[in-house]
């Protein structure tokens, strides 16, 4: 007979637990606090005045007329920034971003100038009366052309200095390149020369945005011996040591508040115009607020576009030498882009034990504008690469996808690239699961008439960004009620729920009473930042701690009070005994940040990563070929997600990633015209609506035992994303016959593609 | 130029003073404390402004306030009565509808709409009727669910 747990121990499980989320009333009552709900005594708002070229020197620029719109309080140039920030470059791996424009401007959209008002009507009206002339320079857009070419976006190169890699690219000259990363194993030369059937082939990803609902906003309010910054923002710890190293303070005279974001996706990260509020607001000494509109989002940061060529040897079924050329496109400023190139680079090769790997993975500034971390910090453009490119070999050797996948796999306690070992990742199992929920082994209508069916698999893995830290504190007050304080921003992901019910099963009290103070680094403590999927792992670990540490001070003080060993007397009882009233406080801390070996010259480390996660996804799909219109019927992600703390946000976190790479797959580019964005609104940059979709979607969390991670904890955010892209194209190809390299894959690529297969191509 | 406008807000008598260039999410904003309702867009297309005017859903980011003259406005703040989730925001949260919540009000109050004109849409049904509507996370499978199981409740209160 099999046994049931009893319901009771059931519901005093904390982890494990469907818990709703802690803040879903206050946000479907349209009460939840944004910064856009926010306004200050005195404030000003500020329009920001933008270039209208892509590299340029300024040679003249003329505020006047702006100055003498009745209503605006100041006009503001980098001339009055630098009389408060005297060296005014931020960034998180380069110093090379300017507040605003200094003598150069780099891409189209770039912040000139700022129109204070305190109408932000009459700010806006003003910034359009801003004239400045331009001394044009050659400009470069494209990737790989900015490996050799002329125009060169920046005169020296600036590294922040925190990172060591970057070190060597101090003082450079003459280069576009921000980073290379080299890695070297075994010989890929001589694997292919013993290989059966080499192939080689080129890929390409798109730009694309993150587009937040909620627009980046940012208020600086001079406060008398500080300031204080409330901004929409994922990583307030690294605002706060930005902006006092820019002041030149101390960070304690730094105060960032970040109440409920928007949205993020990687483009709320580092500093983005929280500099230029705090500068703003020091200038004039009142509150300063900037929205920005939906076409500024545009101009402010992307997802990078890539190119990566390819190269495999196939000896027997095994892939046996592997070479990765990698070009990301960084745009005109740095942002998190080295780290990237790196930190995503060395999984380029893909989720599979090949013994001879070359990696060379290059950081490229160009004149458009900056790109960052969206979802899966680079990852998915690299699996859209090699997972088209493992579907095109097994296709070429008449092999099963699923089947050469599995030859193929990096399977536990097997090294990866760098040499770290795969661990605790579910890879076998997501393979497997996988191939059932796509039925893989029953036959395949395959369509009739003009109308062909396909179906497609892809799969791909992700490291943590290492090493990173976080810190948690759990504060247990006189009645026992429990407040967390930590400063992971939550964006919509979970972490409030997710992080109580943690604290929740340490103290075994009900998630739902557990209080989550938002972060403020006055009162919150450091957290390296929300991104890369690393808060359920790092700050989870943290918050863990520190609710065993509460839990351990609660136990000692029952032992000072005399109290026999699990008495299980109430906390309330405890503070009551020792301070004669309902007082008193008991605060435990934890701090987390895990092991890591930095890679070597070769790129070689035995701890790459604290934890890997891994994401897989098949499509079926439908292609019109009198149109090339393709519709995705079904879509099934599986993904490894360590054990869930919460099943239903785990399943909806990896089904909303899908539903944003769904986007970035089908239909999402941002164009450009000598470096101007030519669709920069909803009307012409169609993201995603609820018709999109595909009508099936299937997601499935394989578990598996993190044993590091906080009760077998790891991160989620990003592995719906990871395999979605190559999936469709595989897919599409299965149908008719015609491979896609870059996307997106709209129906005028497959239109084009089908033409061409049938000798017929149409004129570009 | 100023004017004073006097309408209906979430079932209360009103009046402002707005400019001749206000739209209505500005003034719910600045003159009422209202956020529920929040431009992203300004376009028209992202729904994130929903409010509903004479009872029919409008985008507050391109509706003029002096347009509101006389009228009865009602917001995202009006669902909940005395503080009780209304059925549709009870099956948000329960269909884990909501994310980052952005647009979360947008959509409550255009499947609020939809269930008062339709009680009982099929998928295709909820699907057009709030394409609309748009959620950057990717909420939609869930918001879906969320308008089946608020429809559903209310068939079973019925019979």
């Amino acid at each position: 007979m099999a046994t049931r747990k009893a319901p009771k121990m059931m519901e005093s499980r904390q982890v494990g637990r469907s818990v709703l989320r802690l803040e879903g009333e206050a946000k479907v009552t349209g009460r939840a606090e944004y910064v856009h709900n926010i306004r200050l005594p005195g404030m000003l708002y500020g329009k920001i005045f933008r270039s209208t070229v892509a590299h340029g020197r300024i040679t003249n620029l003329d505020v006047s007329a702006a100055q003498a719109v009745e209503g605006v309080h100041r006009v503001v140039t980098i001339n009055d920034i630098r009389t408060i920030i005297p060296n005014p470059f931020y960034g998180p791996a380069f110093h090379d971003q300017p507040i605003l424009a200094s003598e150069k401007v780099h891409y189209v959209g770039e912040p000139v100038a700022v129109v204070l008002a305190s109408d932000p009507h009459v700010a806006d009206a003003a910034a359009q009366l801003i004239v400045a002339d331009y001394e044009e320079l050659p400009a470069v857009f494209d990737e790989v052309e900015a490996m050799t070419s002329r125009a060169i976006v920046h005169d020296v190169l600036k590294p922040a200095g925190t990172f060591p890699d970057l070190k060597h690219l101090q003082g450079k000259s003459n280069t576009n390149i921000a980073l290379d990363f080299h890695l070297r194993r075994g010989d890929t030369e001589a694997g292919f020369a013993a290989a059966d059937h080499v192939f080689e082939h080129t890929f390409r990803t798109q730009t694309v945005l993150h587009l937040p609902l909620e627009p980046f906003v940012s208020i600086g309010d001079a406060t008398p011996g500080g300031l204080t910054i409330h901004t929409a923002s994922q990583s307030p710890s690294f605002v706060r040591i930005e902006i006092a190293r820019l002041l030149g303070w101390s960070e304690n005279k730094v105060r960032v508040k970040v109440p409920h974001l928007g949205g993020g996706f990687g483009a709320k990260l580092y500093i983005k115009m929280e500099a230029l509020v705090a500068a703003l607001s020091l200038l004039v000494q009142r509150p300063v607020k900037i929205s920005l509109t939906m076409e500024e989002q545009f101009y402010t940061l992307t997802k990078h576009a890539t190119t990566f060529r390819i190269k495999s040897g196939v000896k027997d079924g095994r892939i046996t030498a592997r070479a990765c050329d990698v070009y990301w496109n960084g745009g005109a400023y740095a942002d998190i882009g080295p780290r990237i190139t790196q930190k995503s680079g060395f999984t380029a090769p893909g989720p599979y034990d090949i013994e001879n790997v070359s990696i060379d993975s290059y950081s490229l500034y160009t004149n458009l504008p900056p790109a960052g971390a969206l979802r899966g910090f680079g990852i998915p453009q690299l699996v859209w690469a090699y997972e088209s490119h493992t579907d095109m070999m097994a296709r070429a050797l008449k092999l099963d996808p699923i089947e050469f996948r599995r030859t193929n796999l990096l399977r536990e306690g097997r090294p990866q690239a760098t040499g770290t070992l795969m661990q605790d990742a579910a890879i076998e199992t997501v393979l497997d699961r996988l191939a059932l929920r796509t039925n893989w082994k029953a036959p395949f209508e395959r369509g009739a008439g003009s109308v062909k069916r396909g179906r497609g698999v892809a799969m791909g893995f992700k490291a943590s960004i290492s090493p990173t830290t976080s810190i948690a504190i759990v504060n247990v007050a006189a009645d026992g009620s429990v407040t967390l304080y930590c400063s992971t921003v939550d964006m919509g992901q979970g972490s409030d729920t997710a992080n109580a019910q943690l604290v929740a099963e340490v103290l075994n009290i009900p998630a739902e009473s557990v209080c989550v103070v938002h972060p403020d680094t006055d009162v919150t403590p450091y957290d390296m930042a929300t991104l890369g999927s690393r808060s359920m792992y790092h700050m989870g670990n943290a918050v863990k701690l520190a609710a065993e540490d509460a839990r351990n001070k609660i136990e000692a003080l029952a032992r000072e009070l005399g109290l026999p060993e699990g008495s299980n007397v109430p906390v309330a009882e405890l503070f009551q005994k020792k301070y004669k009233m309902q007082a008193g406080n008991i605060i435990g801390t934890g701090s987390y940040i895990p092991n890591y070996v930095p890679p070597d010259k070769d790129g070689l480390t035995p701890n790459a990563t604290p934890f890997w996660m891994v994401g897989a996804a098949g499509a079926e799909v439908e292609v019109d070929t009198e149109t090339g219109h393709v519709r995705v019927t079904k879509l099934v992600n599986i993904a490894d997600v360590g054990r869930p703390i919460n099943p239903r946000i785990v399943e909806t976190q990896l089904s909303s990633a899908a539903v944003m790479q769904f986007g970035f797959t089908m239909q999402e580019k941002m164009e450009f015209d000598s470096g101007q964005v030519t669709n920069a609104s909803l009307a012409d940059y169609k993201i995603p609506s609820i018709l999109d979709i595909p009508f099936v979607m299937h997601n499935e969390a394989v578990e598996a035992e993190q044993q590091s991670g906080p009760f077998g904890a790891k991160g989620v955010g990003e592995s719906g994303t990871f395999a979605v892209s190559p999936a469709i194209a595989n897919a599409i190809e299965d149908a008719v016959g015609v491979r896609l390299t870059s996307l997106p894959l709209t129906a005028e690529q497959v239109y084009r593609a089908l033409c061409a297969a049938r000798g017929e191509p149409l004129e570009e | 130029m100023r004017r004073t406008i006097h309408f209906t807000l979430n079932g209360e008598k009103v009046s402002t003073e707005i400019a001749a260039h206000q739209n209505l999410v500005e003034v719910l904003q600045q003159r009422f404390d209202l956020f529920g309702a929040r431009e992203s867009c300004a376009q028209g297309l992202c729904g994130c402004c929903t409010v509903l005017v004479e009872g029919t859903a409008v985008s507050g980011c391109l509706y003029l306030a002096a347009f509101v003259e006389g009228k009865a406005v009602v917001t995202v703040e009006h669902l909940a009565d005395g503080g009780k989730l209304s059925p549709l925001q009870q099956a948000f949260l329960d269909c884990g509808a909501t994310q980052c919540g952005f647009c979360t009000p947008g959509f409550v109050m255009m499947a609020s709409q939809l269930l008062e004109q339709n009680p009982d849409p099929n998928e295709d049904e909820i699907r057009h009727y709030l394409s609309g509507n748009l959620c950057r996370c990717g909420a939609y499978p869930e918001i879906i669910a969320a308008v089946k199981l608020a429809a559903s409740k209310a068939r079973t209160a019925r019979t």
